[in-house]
């Protein structure tokens, strides 16, 4: 009896002050966001409180709908390139002495670093017309190429930016792997590749759900990048929620399409965990 | 062993990926030519423009003060939040709830604390934006902290509870101490986030303050300056230093840890 | 209670709150963001108050005012302190000075639309005219902008026209017309930008097509749009801060710019500008005091100050912006190629963009299609 009380106050002790906080700086914002997107804009901003369902209405007009297939289209070429680059990126490094092991994750974590805006801006100057890519390739007598202001730029700095979160993940998923595995598949005479397609990689689907997960959220949601490398003329659904707050004034527009993003990262949460119970 | 070869395509190509922008950032910081794309000659003048920059310092101060008192609102109420969570609940709902912050995307935190901040017509400042790191921070730590819970030892706990001391009597002695690692990774961790967050803090922030990310972006708003890229070997610099010294002291730690 | 109910219940208790405090929010919020529909009155201030107890925060668009603007108003004018905030667009300021809650700014920069916008909130403090002596110094035709005629809530800081800003050495032809911007000839495709903000990425379109830059008419818009969305694929990118870098860099050849910030005297004197045939708008940047600031003596002595000759000379002189202050432009060397001799008179040839009430979120909705598509 007095456990079970000395553990309810416990509880309480320990998980009001997180819980509160969690409640009123998330939770309540959260519900005010969905409050908001049912209501009107005002002349000048702000948010006039009558009740419309407008915004879910303009949410599929073909024009956003459009911002957000491209957006989920952008996030997902990511993220599979992520993946091309980031597996065997990771498979290497787990392979390494232990020594040069830190030095490669070391290696891979460092560039998180230095400032996430300064990184991107790094990219203008490499990919703009007189940029030094098209001064490389004009030595080889290549070029001028119109490499920034379009998708692929943004998908080079969403890439640049969010590699390091596929490259982790999939190091402790592979890294956790039982070396026998591998061995006893090869000396029941299985090739390197059938190896790996059968032992490594669905030992190690849970830390590509992960490392891809990372890596799409923050680019599905990102406004930064394809603000600064595709300067407005390729945008992604984050730009728009941006505009709507800090441009056009338009809160309850802006709050239906953050709910838009989140519904397709439920989508995608869900059909992840599906994925990995099967797995 | 051919096809094995192979693989280092695109293990190089990642490295030489991440590294060549940082190069070139390196190289022009010592631009003596204000152009950005042609290497006039070596100079330290942008260097020393940086230091006397009062917006960037301004922003670097800010930048400090947010990110020390998030941690500090973060190492307290996260560690609480991963013991009660692995203590003293069974709940996945409240796991979830927990780790929500970390998991949202920053625009939607972003939008959310602004629509909320607006509605209780609070005037914005650097505290709202202490207030909003401190979220996802504690999401982090909270996170980071569980882990090391879930690799402790119990035993110690439950033979304090039963010689009759109290759950924050349990805590403080013996709960705690055990988990010092856990916890200054953790500040740790939500320390480097606040540093670098732009998201939330572009949309939290006062009209009279700006921290360094934001700065950083309205100077690249406005025309691009080599002063960036000195700043931007500084950072790399001192994040050099600071992982370099960070491996010295855990390889003391864990020698120590092994006599 | 068992332990489990405890924590089970609290998700339940979460999310009632949250929505019990939502509709209370909500609730007491309607009657103040209704209103707002009316000027403010006046207030009573005084001549002689103590301006070292008055603390002044200034928003304003980066460079566009001295570095040394606080110190020189400190040491003068004996405020207690001048906090300087920087906004990249007009609509960025707005959503500052609108946002729930009080902004904390007594002084803004905006231009003038969306001064009347403000005013016309209620937002804005009056201009008391006997606080600023120095409003004399002012060109005849800038107390009669047809935003704020009579300088009633706004004092004039810059102001100008828009056009094509472009490479003398890199343009096949010189541009004359709307039309070399908005169909890009083929050695100019993709080395054209354009301005994203509102009123004035509609500008070029509207009067190509011959159409008002105020117009509020739905088939005007979208002829403006269908045309804008054309020439889309043939621009470098959207730029409203960073064209002239672009410029000078040689990334683009055209674009779409304000006068003040086309880098005609750049050492090269390879840029020109032009304001093209078919016409354009009048712009000007205006200085407001907003009506929650609590130091307004110290708000029109700070205005009063930059319309000093000496001081209001300095955009001119330094940043290349006219300013509607005859006695700061007489002052005022122009260097060759700069834009700075352009008369008052000519400039009142541009059409003034006023504010359009509702009907301005049409340019709204535009510029986000446009952005958009």
């Amino acid at each position: 009896m007095s456990r079970s009380r000395g553990r309810r106050l416990g509880a309480f002790v320990f998980l009001s002050p997180g819980l509160t906080y969690l409640l009123v700086l998330m939770l309540v914002p959260l519900v005010l966001v969905l409050g908001t997107s049912f209501f009107q804009r005002g002349r000048f901003g702000g948010v006039v409180y009558e009740f419309t369902t407008e915004n879910f209405g303009r949410l599929v007009d073909p024009l956003y709908l459009g911002v957000l297939g491209d957006s989920v289209r952008i996030a997902v070429l990511t993220t599979l390139l992520a993946l091309l680059i980031g597996y065997p990126t990771a498979y290497l490094i787990a392979r390494l002495p232990r020594k040069w092991k830190t030095v490669a994750l070391v290696a891979i974590v460092l560039p998180f670093w230095t400032n996430f805006i300064i990184r991107i801006y790094a990219w203008i100057m490499l990919l703009n017309g007189p940029g030094l890519v098209n001064s490389g390739l004009k030595l080889l007598g290549l070029g001028p190429y119109e490499l920034l202001y379009n998708d692929g730029a943004i998908v080079v700095g969403l890439l640049y930016s969010y590699l390091p979160l596929m490259v982790l993940p999939l190091y402790a998923a592979i890294e956790r792997l039982d070396p026998q595995l591998r061995e006893a598949s090869a000396n029941l005479g299985a090739s390197a590749f059938t190896t790996f397609r059968k032992v490594t990689l669905p030992l190690t689907v849970p830390g590509v759900l992960t490392g891809s997960l990372f890596v799409f959220v923050p680019s599905f949601g990102n406004f930064v990048i394809p603000e600064m490398l595709g300067g407005s003329k390729s945008i992604m659904v984050g730009n728009l929620i941006r505009n709507q707050f800090l441009k056009a004034r338009d809160w309850p527009f802006g709050s239906t399409l953050a709910l838009a993003l989140i519904a397709v990262l439920v989508v995608l949460l869900v059909a992840q965990a599906w994925a990995a119970r099967r797995g | 062993m051919g096809r094995g070869r192979l693989l280092y395509v695109p293990f190089w190509a990642a490295y030489a990926f991440l590294y060549l922008p940082i190069a070139v950032l390196v190289v022009m910081s010592f631009n003596s030519g204000d152009s950005a794309y042609t290497l006039d000659g070596f100079s330290l003048k942008w260097y020393g423009e940086l230091a006397a920059d009062e917006r960037i310092r301004d922003g670097l101060v800010n930048t400090l003060i947010v990110a020390t008192g998030s941690t500090a609102i973060a190492t307290v109420l996260g560690t609480m939040l991963a013991v009660g969570l692995a203590r003293h609940t069974r709940s996945k709902t409240l796991d979830a709830v927990a780790l929500m912050p970390a998991v949202l995307p920053d625009l939607v935190l972003a939008i959310g604390l602004l629509v909320f901040y607006g509605v209780i017509q609070l005037t914005l400042g650097l505290y709202s934006v202490v207030l909003a790191h401190g979220l996802f921070a504690m999401a982090f730590v909270a996170a980071v902290v569980r882990t090391r819970l879930a690799g402790a030892d119990t035993s110690l706990e439950e033979a304090s509870r039963d010689l009759g001391a109290g759950p924050v009597a349990t805590f403080m002695r013996i709960t705690l101490p055990q988990l010092v690692p856990g916890i200054v990774a953790g500040a740790l961790l939500a320390f480097t986030l606040s540093l670098d967050e732009f998201v939330i803090a572009y949309f939290t922030i006062g009209n009279s303050e700006q921290t360094l990310p934001i700065v950083i972006y309205s100077m690249i708003r406005f025309g691009v300056t080599p002063k960036i890229n000195a700043l931007a070997a500084i950072l790399l610099l001192v994040s050099f230093t600071a992982v370099i010294a960070g491996q010295r002291l855990t390889r003391i730690g864990e020698s120590r840890a092994q006599d | 209670m068992s332990r489990t109910r405890f924590t089970r219940r609290l998700p339940v208790a979460v999310t009632a709150a949250g929505l019990a405090l939502a509709v209370a929010a909500c609730g007491g919020e309607s009657s103040t963001s209704s209103a707002g529909a009316n000027p403010a009155a006046a207030d009573e201030l005084k001549p002689n108050a103590d301006l070292s107890k008055q603390t002044l925060q200034v928003t304003v668009w980066d460079g566009y005012i001295p570095k040394e603007l606080p110190q020189m108003v400190k040491e003068k004018l004996k405020v207690q302190d001048l906090k300087i905030a920087l906004h990249e667009t007009n609509e960025i300021a707005m959503t500052k000075l609108t946002a729930p809650g009080d902004s904390g700014i007594d002084v803004a920069f905006v231009s003038g639309q969306y001064a009347q916008a403000l005013n016309e909130m209620g937002l804005l403090e009056p201009i008391h005219p006997e606080l600023i002596p120095n409003l004399a110094n002012l060109y005849p035709e800038a107390t009669q902008l047809s935003y704020d005629k009579g300088n009633k809530y706004s004092v004039p800081y810059t102001w100008g026209t828009t056009g094509i800003c472009y490479r003398t050495d890199l343009v096949k032809a010189k541009p004359t017309s709307w039309n070399d911007i908005l169909k890009p000839a083929p050695w100019a495709e993709k080395k054209v930008t354009m301005m994203t903000t509102e009123r004035w990425l509609a500008l070029p379109a509207l009067k190509a097509l011959g159409y008002s830059v105020n117009t509020d008419k739905d088939d005007e818009i979208a002829k403006a749009k269908d045309l804008l969305m054309a020439q889309k694929p043939h621009l470098l990118t959207y730029d409203d801060t960073t064209f002239g870098d672009k410029l000078v860099a040689g990334e683009s050849v055209m674009a779409e710019a304000w006068d003040g910030w086309c880098p005609t005297t750049d050492p090269k004197g390879n840029i020109g500008f032009v304001v093209p045939k078919e016409g354009s708008d009048l712009w000007v940047d205006t200085m407001v005091i907003m009506k929650s600031s609590k130091n307004k003596e110290a708000a029109h002595a700070l205005i009063n100050y930059i319309l000093d000759p000496e001081v209001h000379s300095w955009a001119a002189a330094n940043i290349n912006y006219k300013v509607p202050n005859k006695a700061a432009m007489e002052r005022v060397k122009i260097p060759k190629g700069s834009l700075l001799g352009v008369k008052p008179a000519d400039l009142l040839d541009g059409e003034a963009i006023i504010d359009l009430g509702q009907a301005s979120t049409k340019f709204s909705r535009l510029s986000e299609e446009v952005t958009a598509g």
